[in-house]
């Protein structure tokens, strides 16, 4: 310790924090600008990636014809229709649940054209690793697959549903129905467009 | 400065989160799964490693009254840095650790080197410092990593070493099982270290 150190008088303090301050600001404003357009493209890939998991094939654009529901029940959900020439093929909706054990859960729930669950992808969730996130394996979700809602009752067996929830995993479980049938119900009462 | 011992001081001797004990709330949190460990102790080396120096150099024009909210500024800005590129490059695992790298700042290993040694040592000094403490805390949240995975969901880094039905000791995946597996973690580590003094 035999360097001097700056005084701790008041201009000295409030001169260098200053400093330190602008100085961090702009490295941060730097990054940010670098970074910026990778990061939206990140959120634009992860559903394009999502829209062509859960679809049949399409040709048009599902995110610029995307459209939302008034309905106060059904707001942030958003409905992606896929077309092949024109004609409607399926409908991908985002659905969430708020009943998750770490947070909300965030899928993309495909239908096809006669509202059957094609697939669905897990856009966003925080569940217990190990446990409830393994609601992204095949083994749980691809249950749903080909499914006709009004057929299917989306709920775990525990809750007289047809589901087999992960095991351990009851409330993650039922949080997914949750977000499932809350997209279904979202399609019946939007219309397809 | 003999990088051998450097290393072993940082990896054992003074392994942060094993003897020293710091950042007890990252280490619980993330070490469920053996990548959630890697991932988590390579972002905080960057800001360990970034902050260190910089606050090394800091060090003369740093007055001693402010030191420490100058300290959190450089932290803060390395860990927004460190968010941002992980977003933008490496979307998946900040998918995974998302949550934990704001809590970087508030991280004591960073704070606790800027304090005691990256304040008081030159540049390049605490740069090795930054390095060897931040790979002590990686093998030690990975190590923790491992064996949480191991028993509790029965893998490794995400390859499964037991039949898909097997029953595992879940209790090791959640909050409770960290306590009692790093518990047990320390118990080695400190019998080991005493062994080699006496």
């Amino acid at each position: 310790m035999a360097d001097k150190k700056l005084p701790s008088t008041f201009a000295n303090m409030v001169i260098v924090l200053t400093l330190v301050s602008v100085i961090s600001a702009l490295a941060l404003a730097f990054t940010y600008s670098v970074t910026k357009d990778a990061i939206a493209q990140v959120g634009v890939k992860r559903t394009l990636k999502a829209l062509q998991d859960v679809l049949p094939e399409f040709n048009n654009d599902p995110v610029k014809e995307k459209y939302t529901l008034e309905d106060p029940e059904f707001k942030d959900i958003e409905l992606y229709p896929a077309r092949k020439d024109d004609q409607l093929v399926g409908t991908a909706v985002q659905t969430f649940s708020d009943n998750g054990f770490g947070g909300r859960i965030v899928l993309m729930v495909g239908f096809d054209a006669v509202a059957r669950i094609r697939n669905i992808s897990v856009l966003n969730q925080t569940e217990t690793p190990g446990l409830g996130n393994k609601m992204t394996e095949p083994k749980f979700k691809d249950q749903f697959n080909g499914k006709d809602p009004s057929a299917f009752k989306m709920k775990v067996r525990k809750d007289g549903g047809e589901v087999d929830a992960i095991s351990a995993a009851t409330i993650s479980s039922r949080a997914f129905c949750d977000a499932a049938d809350r997209a279904y119900r979202a399609l019946l009462n939007g219309g397809r467009k | 400065m003999n990088l051998f011992k450097e290393l072993y001081r940082g990896l054992i001797k003074e392994n942060p989160t094993l003897v020293l004990l710091l950042g007890m709330c990252p280490t619980l949190a993330v070490s469920n799964q053996a990548i959630n460990g890697i991932g988590m102790g390579i972002a905080a080396t960057f800001v360990l490693v970034g902050s260190n120096v910089v606050i090394s150099l800091l060090k003369n024009v740093t007055p001693d009254k402010v030191r420490i909210p100058i300290f959190i500024v450089v932290i803060a800005c390395f860990v927004t840095i460190v968010d941002l590129s992980m977003n933008a490059y490496t979307p998946d695992l900040h998918a995974t650790l998302g949550i934990f790298i704001p809590l970087i700042v508030v991280n004591c290993i960073i704070l606790g080197r800027a304090e005691a040694y990256a304040s008081k040592n030159g540049v390049l000094a605490s740069l090795v410092d930054g390095i060897v403490m931040g790979i002590g805390f990686t093998c030690g949240l990975t190590v923790l990593g491992c064996i949480r995975e191991l028993l509790g969901n029965g893998s490794i880094f995400g390859h499964r070493l037991v039949a898909e039905n097997a029953s595992t000791i879940l209790v090791f995946i959640l909050p409770p099982g960290a306590f009692i597996a790093l518990g047990y973690l320390i118990a080695v580590v400190n019998r080991s270290l005493k062994k080699k003094t006496s």
